[in-house]
């Protein structure tokens, strides 16, 4: 039962790539970059998926994949030509099976009308072809097989018509390469045929070569198979139905009497044909005995033939499928590695051993492999964001059917690789970014014409990698932010004070609060329950940052970087109060000395510092996390400069700098839970812990500190509890600078 | 309060002293005992929860038992000892002045809570026990952490 429910997982897992391959497929199709393998691939997945399910007894997945098929047959064959409207309904039976296999590998049940719909719009658009290509309806090899009629009769006439119940068929069994190369076994093939009746096999050498000339991986010989059956054609095609494309076969049924004594018949049809009869007796053991070394050879070099086979095709090199715990389990255990190094070099350096000698020259290479096997190890995480994005084009699809506006999708970079656990934290963030740019960017049909655009609405999804992070851009070319209607409603929730002076851009920002939905707006698709504080929350949960660019009329743009893993994070280890923390080094701008008569105080506990030439908030780090209850005293400080989520900058104070490293990233949520203002632990080269700053997180605490504990109000002390923008905040310092007290 | 009888048959408990009193802990719960290492202070947290250890590459919570009981705070030194426990998926250190016993008992010798005691105390004992003539509390260690959800301000 185990092992069943291992091949099941197998199989479901294959169901995921073949969706991924069906829907790519399509996709090519419909914007014309299709190649001419495009449409095999693409039946190729749908008959996978039917195989594997019909194997494992899945009854409504066969059901419906033997429909989607039976289209994808037609524009195979060249009877059906795929209009776009052909195309829709082909991606929604995508979805549709793609929501099928989830279900069915959930033990769920699926939604019988949505399926029987789709399936006849499948056979609609199956028999509206075949119509129209004027040849017989839906399956195309009985279609093929009436060039056979003639010759059925003739032999009926020659030998006299036989009572019905035996059959007698004359199979042609011809394999390739590829048949072996997917370790597929003719013998098995011939005993399954064997089981459907009275069976006699002819090995047909001819085309085997001399052994100097034989290549081991060809294929070269074919069976000649007599069978005598109560079964019909298609119990025989069956057997054949998963190596169809792998070889070559010819099935012929001759009309005979029960007891006609086949030898003699075989005999008849050589005299007929004009040559000597087959010697079919004495080859028989032969055939079987090289079917057993072809099979023997098979399994040794099944391993080399299928890498050949993929890349013949599917253009993919050599992978193995690992448990992901494995992969967990080894990047855990590299983990301890490298803090195990790093404890190592510390003990080195405090023997004062010189850094010259043996010893420390060896733990030198040490971390350098350290640092290489880490990571290598990361890469083996590391997967292109195609599926993400490819998911995207289905949400895509949805939303313009929702809203009835035509959008294309596009997308960019999408073999930039990042790692597997951002990966899947990626998907809800985007599902919601796309619905947005649907249901608020793009302009229906009719406005855009107006306005001298393209009728159909143009979303670019891109992906890139950039200074050790990866960027994902979201953009439409719609009709950009409303920033009227967003200040008014803003207003209206008492997110801002009505006469708070706004730059463009925090006004874009304004639509990352919690509690901000513009109710006019609000329709069924983005009424499901997430804002865009959502979307930013969890993207900053994943330690990356969001910012968004709009111009009115042209479409709005949201940037997204993300840290390319999860694992590890290169940071500056600062101290704070007899305490150590880490400074994700990408939020760092520069570290420098600040002089006193730099420090400006604000009232409270708010503190500005002057950088050449503008006011910088100030923030104390002990103070802030409760470290120390007196404010640091700036001079015996050093600051570090951060850019926090549109490009608002703060200068934190810490006490010292330790200097800078890669860190690995350990949870708190694990054996604890979220600490606020700190994104995760680490372990020091001590064993220590050491807890890894979230500079958003801090900063927003600091807002909260500095306005409960002013004297007087800048901008909105109304509810601390609102995260304000960080710019608007900026603002209002910089406008109204207080008196030094 | 009701303390499900699981089965009569006999159970292993670890004694532990905090502040002079003796109370105990499920043996299957206990996954190492070690000495006391300084803990890495977090922000925002209880006074109950001490920082958080590096244990063999996973970092975990320390509590201040003598803290969450509601005994004065501990002032840990080198032979201060931290229980590693298990609770739910969790790994939890728990810091104690001493480890003192392991004690077979059956349910039958559980006897419940005296109703006189504190509403902190409901919250963590389970039961007494009168083992020669000393009284040992059993622990649950369900509600030691702080609710995960509830974030301090």
């Amino acid at each position: 039962m185990d092992t069943m429910a291992a091949i099941k997982q197998t199989f479901f897992q294959e169901c995921e790539e073949q969706l991924v391959e069906l829907e790519s497929g399509l996709l090519a199709l419909e914007d014309g970059t299709s190649e001419p393998d495009t449409i095999n691939a693409v039946f190729r997945a749908v008959h996978s998926i039917k195989g594997g399910a019909g194997a494992f007894g899945l009854e409504q997945l066969v059901r419906f994949a033997h429909a989607f098929e039976t289209a994808l047959d037609l524009v195979r064959g060249g009877k059906l030509t795929a209009t776009r409207a052909i195309l829709k309904t082909m991606l929604s039976a995508a979805d549709v099976l793609a929501d099928l296999v989830r279900i069915t590998r959930e033990d769920g049940v699926a939604d019988d009308a949505e399926i029987t719909r789709m399936v006849q719009q499948l056979e609609a658009i199956s028999h509206g072809g075949a119509a129209a290509a004027g040849s017989q309806p839906a399956d195309a090899e009985p279609a093929d097989d009436l060039d056979f009629v003639p010759i059925q009769i003739s032999l009926a006439d020659l030998i006299g018509a036989g009572p019905s119940g035996t059959r007698s068929f004359k199979i042609r069994f011809e394999p390739k390469t590829g048949f072996y190369a997917r370790a597929n076994e003719p013998l098995v093939m011939l005993r399954e045929i064997s089981r459907l009746g009275a069976m006699r096999v002819t090995c047909d050498q001819t085309r085997l070569p001399s052994l100097t000339e034989l290549d081991p991986e060809g294929a070269y010989l074919a069976w000649e198979i007599h069978l005598d059956t109560e079964s019909d054609e298609s119990a025989l095609r069956d057997i054949f139905e998963f190596v169809e494309f792998d070889c070559d076969i010819s099935i012929e049924e001759k009309q005979v009497e029960a007891d006609f004594d086949t030898d003699a018949f075989a005999q008849l049809m050589s005299l007929a044909s004009g040559q000597t009869p087959p010697m079919a007796q004495p080859l028989e053991p032969r055939t079987e005995q090289i079917a057993a070394e072809i099979a023997s050879r098979n399994e040794s070099e099944t391993a080399n033939r299928k890498s050949d086979a993929n890349k013949g095709f599917n253009q993919a090199g050599a992978t193995i499928r690992v448990d992901l715990e494995r992969v967990e389990r080894l990047i855990d255990l590299v983990g301890e590695l490298v803090i195990n190094q790093a404890m190592l070099s510390q003990r080195v350096a405090e023997a004062r051993i010189a850094r010259s000698s043996a010893l420390a020259m060896g733990l030198d290479e040490l971390e350098q492999l350290s640092r290489e096997i880490q990571d290598s190890v990361m890469a083996i995480r590391a997967q292109p964001v195609k599926p993400i994005f490819q998911r995207m084009s289905r949400v895509v699809r949805e939303a313009a059917d929702m809203t009835g506006k035509s959008v294309t999708l596009h997308c960019d970079g999408d073999s930039t690789e990042v790692d597997k656990t951002v990966i899947e934290r990626l998907t809800d963030p985007l599902t919601h970014m796309i619905r947005n740019a649907i249901d608020h960017g793009i302009e229906k049909p009719e406005v855009r014409l107006a306005a001298g655009k393209p009728e159909s609405g143009h979303i670019r999804l891109a992906a890139m990698h950039r200074s050790g992070r990866v960027v994902i851009e979201v953009s439409d070319d719609g009709g950009g932010i409303n920033r009227e209607r967003v200040r008014s409603a803003a207003i209206a929730k008492g997110l801002i004070e009505p006469e708070a002076q706004l730059s463009d851009e925090e006004i874009d920002n304004l639509i990352f609060l919690p509690g901000f939905s513009t109710a006019a707006t609000v329709t069924d698709m983005s009424g499901r329950g997430v804002g865009m504080d959502v979307v930013k929350r969890s993207i900053q949960a994943l330690g990356g940052r969001i910012s968004i660019a709009s111009t009115p009329g042209r479409g709005s743009t949201f940037v997204m970087s993300l840290p390319l893993t999860l694992a590890v994070l290169d940071g500056m280890i600062v101290s704070v109060a007899d305490e150590t923390l880490i400074v994700p080094l990408t939020a760092i701008v520069e570290t420098l000395k600040p002089s006193t008569g730099d420090i400006y105080h604000m009232g409270g506990d708010s503190r500005v510092i002057r950088i050449r030439d503008t006011f910088v908030p100030l923030i104390d780090i002990g103070h802030v996390l409760g470290y120390r209850n007196k404010l640091a005293d700036p001079q015996n400080c050093v600051v570090v400069l951060i850019d926090l989520e549109g490009h608002a900058r703060r200068a934190l104070l810490v006490d010292t700098i330790q200097g800078q490293r890669q860190v690995v990233i350990k949870s708190l949520e694990a054996n604890y839970r979220r600490v606020d203002g700190i994104a995760a632990a680490t372990i020091l080269g001590d064993g220590r812990v050491a807890l890894i700053l979230d500079v958003d997180a801090v900063v927003e605490n600091a807002n909260g500190k500095a306005a409960s504990s002013a004297s007087e109000s800048l901008d909105l002390d109304h509810d601390t509890h609102a995260r304000a923008p960080q710019r608007a905040h900026d603002f209002a310092t910089e406008l109204e600078p207080e008196p030094v007290e | 309060m009701s303390e499900k009888v699981e089965s009569s048959s006999s159970r292993e408990l670890i004694a532990f002293r905090i502040d002079g009193r003796e109370f105990c802990v499920d043996i299957m719960q206990v996954r190492d005992i070690r000495g006391w290492t300084p803990a890495t202070p977090l922000p925002h947290s209880p006074a109950y929860v001490r920082g958080v250890i590096n244990l063999r590459g996973a970092v975990l919570p320390v509590i201040d038992m003598a803290t969450r009981l509601g005994f004065a705070p501990t002032e840990p030194t080198v032979r201060h000892v931290i229980m590693v426990t298990q609770v739910e998926q969790q790994i939890i250190g728990l810091l104690v002045d001493a480890v003192s016993d392991i004690l077979t008992v059956t349910e039958a010798d559980i006897q419940p809570t005296p109703d006189l005691a504190s509403e902190l105390a409901k919250t963590f004992v389970r039961g007494v026990l009168a083992i020669d003539g000393r009284m040992i509390s059993l622990i649950a260690l369900d509600h030691v952490l702080p609710a995960r959800e509830a974030l301090a301000a």
